[in-house]
């Protein structure tokens, strides 16, 4: 037999599911051996594949489940109780299962490898069978409140009545002990007798029981993803039919054709959305491997770890999915190797002794973030910092002069590695870099904070998809190209005078001045040797795209900035692939194809980032400069005649113009209707003293839109100046209410402003009241 | 019995050559092309297929023929590759043509070149010579 045929596929694809199930199954079940539908489920998918494998011939692979089996069965009928030994084992087992199951995918034939070994470990492990009297005493002597096992079945239903307050523990665990001495009764009826619980009671539990071993509706089917990618290839021809038949309908009349196009358009957009929902997965499908991953580890490295996830059902494309695997394994090793200390040292520093790894996942602009967090001993800056001299990354001098947070940094310059001794684990010097390097392959960032002796959080920002994203579309030169908005910081125009004396030149290199910062800048016309219409010395207008390209930023000098749109990203022949400073290609609403920028690439090719460790050291070596550890990006305004006030540009939902004309009063408060909500305002002149908002005589007012909870409240401002990225330092703190202090921002002395103390003084009920009325 | 194919035939600076039937997806005419900054000058552009996005290549450049007049539009013979479609741009297309094993005959040791790397050899045809082009390596720029 050569050639797997497509049951053999199906089974092993079947299999290779319910084994990472079972990796689950068996590390929760360790925590809670207790947990009876666990052992169950594990019964069953190890009975099945032993099952399915006979029925193909696979022996080798039939007698190991079958020894696994048995073990379980022994579990499942409460004969032996769960412990690490057990489930290594199992793991084991499942482990040689997985390994059988991949030899037979490759070749269509079980491997010639001797499991004897391990079976005859299974073997041995179900042995010595304790009786059921010990296992018995051992309950009752544990005091335990969840009753420990006669028989499973019953069990499971005495444990839900206890669950559901209906009976006491007490009474489920002297039934336990009439059945264990002989009362052939069901659990239920016993308690029924004893008037533990009604007989409705036990019937609404029964049912509850039945209900959750039904277990997974079949409501899924499996599709190939190459179906789907086709399926995405064909919605998006439709979307730009769809986009040309919409141009088309402009200069028609007939209102049959216009409804119908309508339509078209509407289910356009909704069999977009569908189609994409379709290569959306949960991330958990990954993290769902890590409870595993940790627990070897652990086990390994002496080492006791929990691992909690929140947001597992946050949704991304699959393709990322994919890329993301590797390195957050990755990393996930890394926290629990060197992270995470033993429980000796843990206990000794007054922490729990199990270490706990979080996992978290949220939705954000459209971007998802990912951070793992551990509460280890955090990174050694010291030790980071000799390392990398050691390495040769770093002078001397750099070390001397850098921050905690460069220098927590530097573990992502490649062939650097903080493992002190090498361990089959992590530390064979691919380390963070290549988890860097992958995240931002797929156009991600990452990032990592640390504080000594409470543990480092590594936090990643990735797109959701790579299918479908949102861009800049900028022209130059005649062609059209697509920016990845990712990368966009923000967008700079020059007219007249300024475009003409706002670039400066260092020795032949041009630099804009963005707020008191020097900004290397890039001519894109200049990158792709294609001829601008104007020449830049003689352009009255400047358009500057200020992007991101890893932690460097410049400026983009296009010719005419369009629009943003979302494109479909398709990839470039092999032809093309050698050309750095594309990503890919899109075809436009036009149905022209447009080239995608790939920022990163045209940083590279302009040399404003060049050899990744040349880069870094720059970086660092120009960040020391100017030592900051607290940058915040602000809101500068205005007051008065002359009076400056900036906000931490985090707690400003939006800024907006309103006319003076649309306030109203609401229980004798100004307020406006803003966005189908009530909005209060707050004039925060009149709280900060000084002058009135009267002064300026105008028809409109400026709104900083403060959101917190899902409440908003407007602050009336009398100017909007700039947003600033500064270092603050706090001098004279807090003289007076609504100010936190003051510090100098542009050369010129700001007061920060306390707004949520602002607003608690204003309406004192604004964080209290919930938001439903 | 002797072996029989069919070739897609197409005109390049008065040289008839010819590529596998199965090897052609399709024929189209001239397309509105994207240029690309930066890439070899061998390629055109980028079109849209369908939307499918197709690298176009221009096989008088890739042959090293002169160039071709500017006011004359080329057409697009669009050949499958392991890497997707890549469109050949030809100044004419032809018929599908019908050849015989004993007709071909491998190049004279005088071709010298990139001709030399990319026709295999010629079908002699009653009147006129039928160049085989070996379309893997007209659109694989390293050869």
């Amino acid at each position: 037999m050569n050639e797997v045929n497509e049951l053999v596929k199906e089974f092993l694809v079947e299999s290779y599911e319910n084994l990472d199930r079972l990796d689950r199954d068996l590390v929760t079940l360790e925590k809670e051996p207790q947990n009876r539908d666990g052992l169950a489920s594990i019964f069953r998918t190890i009975h099945t594949i032993k099952g399915t494998c006979g029925f193909f011939g696979f022996n080798k692979l039939q007698s190991v489940a079958h020894v696994g089996e048995n073990l379980l069965s022994r579990l499942r009928d409460g004969l032996l109780l769960l412990n690490p030994e057990l489930t290594s084992a199992l793991l084991a087992m499942v482990d040689a299962v997985r390994e059988m199951l991949g030899h037979i995918e490759n070749t269509g034939l079980e491997n010639d490898k001797d499991y004897s070994a391990l079976i005859a470990v299974l073997t041995q492990l179900q042995e010595p069978l304790p009786t059921l009297d010990t296992v018995f005493a051992d309950a009752v002597s544990e005091k335990t409140t969840v009753v420990e096992p006669a028989q499973s079945p019953h069990q499971r239903i005495g444990e839900a009545l206890i669950e559901a307050g209906k009976a006491k523990p007490q009474e489920v665990l002297d039934a336990l002990r009439a059945q264990a001495e002989g009362d052939p009764r069901h659990l239920g009826e016993i308690l029924v007798e004893q008037k533990a619980v009604e007989p409705h009671e036990l019937v609404q539990a029964l049912k509850a029981q039945e209900t959750s071993a039904a277990g997974v509706s079949e409501s899924n089917i499996r599709v190939d993803v190459s179906l789907l990618d086709k399926l995405m290839n064909l919605v998006g021809e439709l979307v730009l039919a769809r986009n040309q038949i919409l141009q088309f309908t402009a200069s028609q009349k007939d209102t049959t054709f216009l409804k119908t196009t309508q339509r078209l358009n509407l289910i356009t957009t909704e069999l977009q959305a569908g189609v994409m929902k379709t290569r959306m997965q949960p991330i958990g499908n990954i993290w769902n491997r890590f409870p595993r991953v940790v627990r070897d580890l652990a086990v390994a490295c002496g080492k006791q770890v929990r691992v909690e996830m929140e947001g597992k059902e946050t949704e991304l494309d699959k393709t990322i999915i994919e890329a993301i695997k590797d390195p957050l394994t990755h990393v996930v090793r890394n926290s629990v190797d060197h992270g995470i200390e033993t429980p000796e040292a843990r206990l000794a520093k007054g922490k729990p002794a199990e270490g706990c790894l979080l996992l978290r996942a949220f939705h954000e602009g459209g971007q998802v973030n990912i951070e793992i967090s551990d509460d280890g001993a955090g990174i050694n800056i010291e030790r980071v910092k000799k390392k990398a001299l050691e390495r040769g990354l770093i002078t001397p001098d750099q070390a001397e002069r850098m921050t905690e947070r460069e220098a927590v940094r530097l573990i992502f310059l490649p062939g650097f590695s903080t493992a002190e001794k090498i361990t089959n684990v992590s530390g064979r010097g691919v380390g963070m870099d290549v988890v860097k390097t992958n995240i931002e392959k797929i156009g991600g960032t990452v990032d990592i904070q640390s504080q000594a002796g409470r543990g480092s959080t590594l936090k990643i920002k990735i797109p959701l998809t790579l299918a479908i994203i949102p861009a800049l579309i900028v022209t130059t030169g005649g062609g059209r190209y697509a920016i990845p908005q990712v990368s966009l910081l923000e967008l700079v125009r020059l007219e007249g005078e300024q475009a003409r004396k706002g670039i400066a030149m260092i020795h032949g290199a041009p630099v804009y001045r963005l707020r008191g910062r020097l900004l290397p800048l890039v001519y894109l016309d200049r990158e792709l040797k294609v001829s601008a219409q104007s020449s830049n010395a003689e352009r009255d207008v400047l358009n500057i795209v200020i992007l991101q390209a890893d932690d460097r930023q410049f400026g983009l000098v296009v010719e005419k900035i369009n629009d943003t749109e979302e494109i479909v990203v398709k990839p470039l022949s092999k032809q093309l692939k050698g050309i750095p400073v594309f990503a890919g290609a899109t075809i436009m609403g036009d149905g022209r194809v447009a080239l995608i920028l790939d920022v990163l690439g045209v940083a590279q090719q302009s040399g404003v980032v060049s050899e990744v460790r040349d880069r870094a050291l720059a970086d660092l070596a120009a960040k020391s400069q100017d030592r900051h550890d607290d940058m915040k990006t602000l809101l500068l305004l205005g007051m008065g005649t002359d009076r400056r006030l900036a906000i931490p540009l985090s707690q400003v939902a939006r800024l907006e113009e309103l006319a003076l004309t649309t306030v109203e009063k609401a229980d004798g408060q100004p307020v406006v209707q803003y966005r189908n909500q009530i909005l209060p305002l707050i004039y925060v002149s009149d709280l900060l003293g000084g002058s009135s908002a009267s002064a300026v005589s105008s028809d409109t007012m400026q709104v900083v839109v403060y959101t917190e909870e899902g409440r908003s409240v407007g602050l009336v401002v009398d100017r909007i100046l700039d947003i600033v990225e500064a270092n603050v330092k706090v001098q004279q703190a807090g003289r007076r209410a609504g100010v936190l202090g003051s510090a100098v921002i542009q050369q010129r002395v700001t007061d920060l402003l306390d707004v949520h103390g602002i607003i608690q003084a204003a309406s004192p009920d604004f964080f209290t009241t919930p938001v439903s009325v | 019995m002797s072996e029989k194919q069919q070739l897609c035939t197409f005109y390049l600076d008065g040289l008839f050559f010819g590529v596998e039937v199965q090897k052609v997806q399709e024929v189209i005419r001239y397309q509105e092309m994207t240029p690309i900054p930066l890439a070899s000058h061998v390629v055109q552009g980028l079109i849209n297929l369908r939307g499918q996005i197709v690298t176009a290549v221009d096989l008088r450049r890739r042959l090293e023929l002169k160039e071709r007049q500017a006011d004359k539009l080329p057409m697009n013979v669009v050949i499958r590759t392991d890497d997707g479609p890549v469109s050949l741009l030809v100044d004419e297309i032809g018929d599908v043509v019908e050849v015989e094993a004993e007709a071909f005959e491998r190049p004279p040791e005088t071709l010298r070149g990139v001709a030399r790397e990319l026709i295999r050899g010629a079908y002699k045809l009653k009147d006129r010579l039928l160049l085989s082009l070996d379309s893997d390596r007209a659109v694989s720029l390293n050869v």
